[in-house]
């Protein structure tokens, strides 16, 4: 798709990805919602299938899962600069779009969480800072485990998807109990997936 | 591994080894992140706390509830604040830069390449079994932290009710995160400071760092 992009606009762009940036705890996937309604449904700055490839690629790539606000900045500026094939200018854009995008998302929660943490390192031995952190702690590592559980549960028919589970489960215990190096273990799974096995 | 600490002071104060150098922390960050497929949190784990010692177990998870209530990338948070501890805001630029840029240049790559093999049964596959792995490492660094709560100062009985009770609510019941972190963890916090209280009553004068 071809848009065209003013400078008003690319100010909107950062603007959007800022305000959203406070509102993502528990990761920038969160506010994934807002961000389609407002780069897809009202901007008509990306169509429906870059956007939902924007994620689907950030989360099967390394990296933080918040990469996927990067591609969708380089989808921006490509449709801006005439598509991947138009040559430097539109790489160009594509690269202005990850900045002003991440750019947008990242400053006021780096600012904010840098800020925060530095102050309760300095107050460690606070009595509300020491509570926090020791009321807290059995919340997170029980996130992580209901992060797993979710994963597993968005497949959901067993017919088909128990070898899935079977692979995650040996998985879990393996990393549990080994120190069996992770990309062995993430290559293996991409192994038996592409040959079908899953 | 999970034995009880006869000094615990001290295991909380010290971790047995640190980032030589604002390099150390970007290098190290970036290999960190480029290994984290469906998320780099089992990596840093892994990494920090058992291989590197840049951090006890206590601590990871200490560090990790706070990167994880802040607003933003909760690994990119924890980065962060390691490398602001180390060497103050540049440290914390190396770190987050570390996590950021080079992650940033192999994900347009792949975007490049996508195109053309997005759609093959193939490329479906590998990423169904790279995601199942993923579900894997996430619960394997969950269950591993467990152990943590040995120390905990709220006793491991409430801490296993607290964290059962955030399952239920996250997993099973689909509730909000927010509401979760508010009400469970609000409890949570609201009982350890009591519960810190009491103990540096108990303590008083001894100064033993009280984390038992």
């Amino acid at each position: 798709m071809n848009i065209v992009m003013t400078q008003a606009d690319w100010l909107g762009l950062f603007q959007h990805f800022a305000s959203l940036s406070l509102l993502g705890v528990g990761g920038a996937i969160t506010t994934a919602p807002d961000m389609h309604r407002y780069l897809v449904t009202q901007q008509h700055w990306l169509d429906d299938a870059q956007f939902t490839s924007s994620i689907a690629l950030a989360q099967a790539a390394p990296g933080p899962n918040v990469l996927f606000v990067a591609l969708m900045g380089w989808n921006v500026g490509l449709n801006a600069g005439g598509g991947l094939a138009a040559g430097p200018t539109a790489w160009g854009l594509a690269l202005l779009g990850v900045l002003v995008a991440m750019g947008g998302i990242m400053l006021p929660s780096t600012v904010l969480t840098y800020t925060a943490t530095r102050w309760a390192h300095r107050n460690r031995e606070l009595r509300a800072v020491r509570a926090f952190k020791t009321g807290m702690a059995p919340i997170v590592i029980a996130l992580l485990i209901a992060t797993g559980w979710l994963l597993t549960a968005a497949h959901d028919q067993p017919a088909r998807d128990w070898r899935l589970w079977a692979l995650t489960a040996v998985t879990t215990a393996v990393v549990w109990r080994t120190k069996v190096h992770l990309l062995w273990l993430i290559g293996a799974g991409a192994l038996l997936g592409a040959l079908g096995w899953l | 591994m999970s034995s009880l600490p006869s000094d615990p002071g001290a295991a909380m104060d010290a971790a047995p080894s640190q980032p030589r150098s604002k390099t150390d922390l970007f290098l190290s960050f970036t290999v960190l992140a480029l290994q984290g497929f469906g998320g780099v949190l089992a990596v840093v784990q892994r990494e920090l706390v058992d291989k590197k010692r840049w951090m006890t177990r206590e601590q990871f998870v200490e560090d990790w509830a706070v990167a994880q209530i802040m607003p933003g990338p909760n690994v990119v948070n924890l980065s962060m604040m390691i490398g602001g501890r180390y060497f103050g805001l540049a440290g914390a630029l190396a770190a987050l830069s570390g996590m950021l840029a080079i992650p940033t240049v192999v994900v347009l790559l792949l975007a490049a390449l996508y195109g053309g093999v997005a759609d093959t049964p193939v490329a479906q596959g590998a990423l169904r079994g790279m995601g199942a792995v993923a579900a894997g490492l996430v619960t394997a660094t969950g269950l591993k932290l467990i152990g943590a709560l040995g120390r905990n100062a709220m006793g491991l009985p409430v801490c296993i009710v607290l964290a059962a009770l955030t399952f239920v609510a996250i997993a099973l019941l689909h509730w909000p995160l927010l509401w979760v972190l508010l009400g469970v963890g609000g409890t949570g916090c609201g009982w350890a400071y009591v519960k810190l209280g009491a103990q540096a009553a108990d303590h008083g004068g001894h100064g033993t760092g009280g984390r038992a």
